[in-house]
């Protein structure tokens, strides 16, 4: 595009953003309205000082996967943080702060910002290192990767302000409200062309597997994103709107939305970056790329129908739980599938979990994706789900899905990337990985732990009767009863954290250029004769 | 069309079109020489940087 073209949009972006907000109904549509306004001004002066030399087509473009890399640490601490506050809340009620920092907008916040602000920034900057170096191709539409960048960045810092100051559309794991669905699809249509235009002009043959799963990714996330948040505003320039379904239509519809949201944004997207790191940093091709295969399409043709298992015992007709239950059962198999073969990546090479901190981190990611994928089916089972729903250990499932297979795949993407992005020799400390990796495991398994516990606790007292047919327990004993668990609980998130922090400090100190004068991994003793 | 015939579409054709497709992708995969070509699409992510 000519110079003159993007000047224009970018003032036409500034003028709309201030018909905006000198129309807005509510105070939260007003704020964004400035936000936008400032963001348009931003954009026309980086348009006018912009270096508009093309690049080298034969190079690959880095700016956006190493600013990338920084916005996943930073939204990941922001993330965590966000978690310990929360579990802090329901351990210790005093500390919801009317009315912005109530537990009601601080849990969306919470999701959102490790979702994602720090999975989809993950997503984002592996996805551009990725389909570059597997398809020999630069990416495709030039400062168009940029856009997606800062526009991602711009949705989640619309949608967190919005939480904050009271905005919500009610659906879970897709609470912005209409205006902010609608920049998140403009910003989404284009991620779709800059990686699919980058597929289509590569030089390598054939498709790499990592590429499939992230296409599947981008191109399930667009249809349930849109689908799920189609919705009716009340006015143009204000922020309320009321979704087209209603009733148990809308319920599944959410859950078709949020289930696939754990399967192709948690789940594929991250398998994407499994198949890409994990065999670069073991150095050693995946076991079996037939598998793999076999893998991605058992997961494509199963997970669209495992949403309905959110929805047992409830008005949604008993055909289509049990469907829900039965391909959710299904996807043992593929999950499974997945996990041998990334773990028998490492076979011929196990010495690697004991020398190598990344290489344990992508282990520890691979084993918790398989103790997630086989406790989620067995939690879709009704009569499991009659104890486990609405009870603290669902979130413990999707804290050993989500810190641990989520969580570790991408510490060890990042640990991979940053001395690579910035032409450094190695890291600033590999002892340091090390202590990530236990911060985080420890945080993990305690997190999982303490919620299993809680959670059946509760589910056994919430069922509790006695011989004449009353409940014994009251809802106000059930919490008081898990008051131990949630201080443990917020205790592992701060171990997590501090996990996240040590990160945070090595990445630093790795792109400053620093060594950490350090005793290696193994020492000459420890090897074996 | 009405939500009836929709769903019976869906659970006889839409099946089995389901069904073929997915069976006919594993099929192509372990086709013969298809670890051959495997191979060298697992040796992608190796070749450079």
């Amino acid at each position: 595009m000519s110079k003159a073209i993007e000047l224009s949009l970018a003032a036409f972006a500034g003028l709309l953003a201030l018909f905006m907000a000198a129309g807005a109904q509510d105070a939260v549509y007003e704020f964004h309205a400035y936000l936008f306004f400032i963001v348009a001004v931003l954009v026309a002066f980086w348009l006018i000082g912009r270096d508009v030399t093309a690049a080298d087509p034969d190079s690959y473009m880095d700016g956006p996967v190493r600013l990338g890399v920084l916005a996943t640490v930073f939204w990941g601490i922001v993330g965590f943080l966000v978690g310990v506050v929360a579990a802090s809340q329901l351990a210790w009620p005093d500390l919801n702060i009317e009315p912005w920092f109530n537990f009601g907008r601080v849990r969306p916040l919470h999701t959102s910002a490790v979702v994602f602000a720090f999975g989809g920034n993950a997503l984002l900057c592996t996805s551009f290192y990725v389909v570059q170096r597997t398809c020999r191709a630069r990416l495709f539409g030039g400062d168009l990767a940029w856009f997606v960048f800062w526009g991602y960045q711009f949705f989640i810092v619309l949608a967190a302000t919005g939480y904050l100051l009271g905005n919500s559309q009610s659906k879970e794991y897709a609470e912005p409200e209409w205006y902010i669905d609608l920049w998140l699809t403009i910003v989404w249509v284009a991620y779709l062309i800059v990686f699919l235009g980058t597929i289509l002009r590569r030089k390598e043959p054939h498709i790499y597997v990592a590429n499939w799963f992230y296409l599947s990714f981008i191109v399930t996330v667009a249809m349930l994103h849109v689908v799920n948040a189609l919705a009716i505003p009340v006015s143009l320039t204000g922020s309320k709107s009321y979704s087209l379904f209603s009733g148990v239509q809308d319920a599944l519809t959410q859950w078709w939305y949020g289930h696939n949201a754990v399967g192709f944004f948690l789940t594929a997207g991250f398998l994407g970056m499994m198949y890409y790191f994990v065999p670069k940093q073991a150095e050693r091709p995946v076991y079996s790329y037939r598998l793999s295969i076999v893998h991605f399409w058992s997961l494509i043709f199963l997970y669209i129908w495992a949403g309905p298992h959110h929805l047992h015992y409830t008005a949604l007709p008993d055909w289509a739980q049990t469907l829900g239950m039965v391909f959710s059962i299904m996807l043992w198999m593929p999950s499974w599938g997945g996990m041998i073969n990334g773990l028998m990546t490492l076979s011929g090479a196990w010495d690697k979990i004991r020398t190598d901190p990344i290489i344990r981190m992508m282990v520890m990611a691979l084993a918790f994706y398989g103790m997630s994928t086989f406790e989620g089916p067995m939690m879709s089972v009704k009569s499991v789900n009659a104890l486990s729903h609405y009870t603290d250990w669902t979130i413990g499932h999707v804290h050993s899905g989500a810190l641990g297979w989520v969580g570790m795949i991408s510490f060890g993407a990042i640990y991979f990337l940053v001395p690579r992005l910035y032409g450094r020799e190695k890291l600033y400390s590999l002892r340091m990985v090390n202590w990530h990796f236990w911060l985080a495991t420890l945080g993990i398994a305690a997190y999982a732990g303490v919620m299993w516990v809680s959670g059946i606790m509760q589910g056994l007292m919430w069922r509790e009767y006695d011989p004449e047919g009353f409940l014994v327990y009251s809802f106000a004993e059930t919490v008081d009863a898990m008051h131990p668990f949630y201080v443990a609980r917020t205790f592992a998130g701060v171990l997590y954290l501090a996990g996240g922090l040590v990160m945070a400090y090595n990445v630093a100190m790795t792109i400053m250029g620093r060594e950490r004068n350090e005793q290696p991994i193994v020492t000459a003793a420890a090897q074996p004769a | 069309m009405t939500y009836e015939s929709l769903r019976q579409a869906a659970d006889s054709w839409g099946l089995l079109y389901m069904v073929i497709i997915f069976l006919g992708v594993i099929a192509y995969t372990f086709r013969p020489g298809g670890r051959k070509s495997a191979d060298d699409a697992a040796a992608i992510p190796l070749k450079e940087d």
